[in-house]
């Protein structure tokens, strides 16, 4: 499903002018991450997918819907939005509870709903956890609960706010599992993130954003290698990248197999 | 004596069946910058807990074994005895915000009038504690109007404030931008050099290397192994552990299979990288 967006302003009423002219096309099963210093405007962008915010002026098009029109309710048929803090989305007395709350609203057959919270249990590994509080939980553990309630509601986009934060190397490996099998099923999936190494590894296109304004879209390759313009929004490209740099090596590389082949390459 | 010093230590929280901390040893000396790495659920945030007082003064739970700080037993203190002392900046800011204060000048403050601070003294405190890291401008704001990096400088600076003598970070950098990263490593650099003693839990190993004078790594409520950083973070007993190293270290732990990296020792941080490379 498209996501299409129009010269998108909007403004806090505080006056905070937090984007200021947005345009952008993503693309049905395109995996898009969005960086950005603290303030860039990258929750304020995400929140308009699902409909949390609403242009102040420009337009923001999930599909054939005009967010403008459509509640936040019904939006959640379509986008599927995981919060950076897991606490501010769990509520319910276990975790399958919590998981099965999602697909029951959207209205879905018992026997998909079944289907849907089985797998994205067992994507996030908590299926020795579905009797458990959430909140007598881990708070990364918690992370995963938050992620398992959004994916078994089966939207064609998902956005995930800052996954990794906090995260252990762990937790880390199994949200880029979840990311990868998502991709898989042909969905389009959106994360904020400030951990430029896991954007280099998990992500095809790159949207950096800078005080409410796009300061580079493209290919993570072309993106994550300029060094000067990422500067201006507070991000260091990957750490194989700098090193690439630092070794003069004539292309860009973003991880760890282009490296070691450019490095074989030269040796031979 | 060390200037911290757990011996024997096991705690177990009120209704789990597991203890958090199992015969922990651990020595610090004054002026260290120890960095404590470990999965979740290693017993990170407990050992924080255990060094502000808050376990077991505040959970309550089983406890057996000491900490001293500065000589003082925790055993034998107070709560309100401690806190004097040691300072912690919650993993989670929004936990630790006071809620009774409307801007992020009085939120800085709340300790210093809890400690019975005078008035003028407490006004300049708070200043260069907010110039320290570089929150002056945020003086009027609401605690609850931030974002979340904005939000833990603020929890850092409450803290500072309070000029502990150990000052313990639970992941004070997770939701900041690299440049909010560096200048927090930086600032807390800074205070060591001055002699304040920090122990912060963190998982930017590139960052632990530059800073850390000696990095700690638990498993499941114990020492796994700590020493340099250098040493640690590039040990293969990390890697058995499943622990996260640098992009640095595990591309040349890659490379030296393919006999793509000379150097006996792995490197930790960029420059070691391309040191290493180069010399092919």
């Amino acid at each position: 499903m498209k996501i299409e967006i129009k010269d998108l302003h909007f403004t806090y009423p505080t006056g905070l002018e937090a984007l200021q002219g947005i345009s952008l096309t993503i693309n049905s099963g395109e995996q898009v991450a969005i960086v950005g210093q603290n303030g860039a405007g990258k929750t304020t962008l995400v929140r308009h997918f699902n409909g949390l915010l609403k242009p102040t002026s420009g337009s923001v098009m999930i599909g054939d819907w005009d967010t403008a029109k459509y509640s936040v309710a019904k939006l959640a048929s379509r986008v599927g939005y995981v919060f950076q803090n897991p606490d501010e989305q769990l509520f319910s007395r276990d975790v399958l509870t919590e998981v099965e709350f999602g697909p029951k609203n959207l209205g879905y057959s018992k026997e998909k709903i079944d289907e849907l919270v089985k797998q994205a249990l067992a994507w996030t590994e908590l299926t020795d956890k579905t009797e458990t509080n959430p909140y007598d939980l881990s708070p990364t553990w918690r992370k995963m609960v938050a992620l398992a309630s959004i994916i078994a509601m089966d939207t064609p986009i998902v956005i995930f706010d800052e996954p990794t934060t906090g995260q252990d190397f762990a937790n880390v490996s199994r949200i880029a599992h979840v990311i990868a099998e998502l991709k898989k099923q042909g969905k389009t999936v959106i994360t904020i993130t400030h951990d430029i190494d896991f954007c280099a590894e998990n992500f095809e296109r790159v949207i950096a954003l800078s005080n409410g304004k796009i300061l580079l879209d493209g290919k993570a390759r072309e993106v994550l290698g300029q060094e000067e313009i990422l500067a201006q929004t507070y991000v260091d490209p990957p750490q194989l990248t700098r090193l690439g740099k630092l070794l003069n090596l004539k292309e860009t590389v973003i991880n760890q197999e282009e490296f070691l082949n450019v490095i074989a390459r030269n040796v031979g | 004596m060390a200037f911290v010093n757990i011996q024997n230590l096991t705690y177990k929280y009120p209704l789990t069946k597991t203890p958090a901390l199992q015969n922990m040893n651990l020595q610090i000396e004054k002026g260290e910058f120890i960095s404590i790495i470990g999965a979740n659920g290693s017993g990170k945030s407990t050992l924080c807990y255990a060094l502000a007082g808050f376990v077991p003064h505040f959970f309550k739970g089983e406890i057996s074994g000491e900490i001293e700080v500065d000589g003082a037993a925790s055993s034998k203190s107070t709560l309100d005895e401690w806190v004097v002392n040691v300072g912690l900046a919650f993993q989670n800011p929004f936990n630790q915000i006071s809620g009774a204060k409307y801007t992020v000048f009085e939120e800085i403050a709340f300790g210093l009038e809890n400690a019975g601070v005078p008035r003028e003294q407490m006004k300049s405190r708070v200043e260069e504690a907010m110039q320290l890291t570089g929150i002056s401008n945020l003086a009027d704001r609401s605690p609850y109007s931030l974002s979340g990096g904005q939000q833990q400088r603020v929890a850092l600076t409450s803290i500072l404030v309070m000029q502990p003598k150990l000052l313990v970070l639970d992941e004070p950098t997770s939701q900041m931008d690299p440049i909010g990263t560096r200048e927090v490593f930086s600032v807390i650099h800074n205070l060591t050099q001055s002699g304040m003693t920090v122990v912060m839990v963190e998982h930017k190993v590139e960052w632990i290397a530059h800073f850390a004078t000696r990095v700690i790594a638990l498993k499941d409520g114990a020492v796994l192994t700590e020493g340099k950083p250098s040493d640690v973070l590039t040990s293969d007993l990390l890697i058995e552990n499943g622990f996260g190293v640098s992009r640095y270290t595990s591309v040349a732990r890659e490379a030296k299979k393919q006999g793509l990296w000379k150097k006996d020792k792995l490197p930790v941080t960029l420059f070691e990288a391309a040191e290493g490379f180069n010399t092919k």
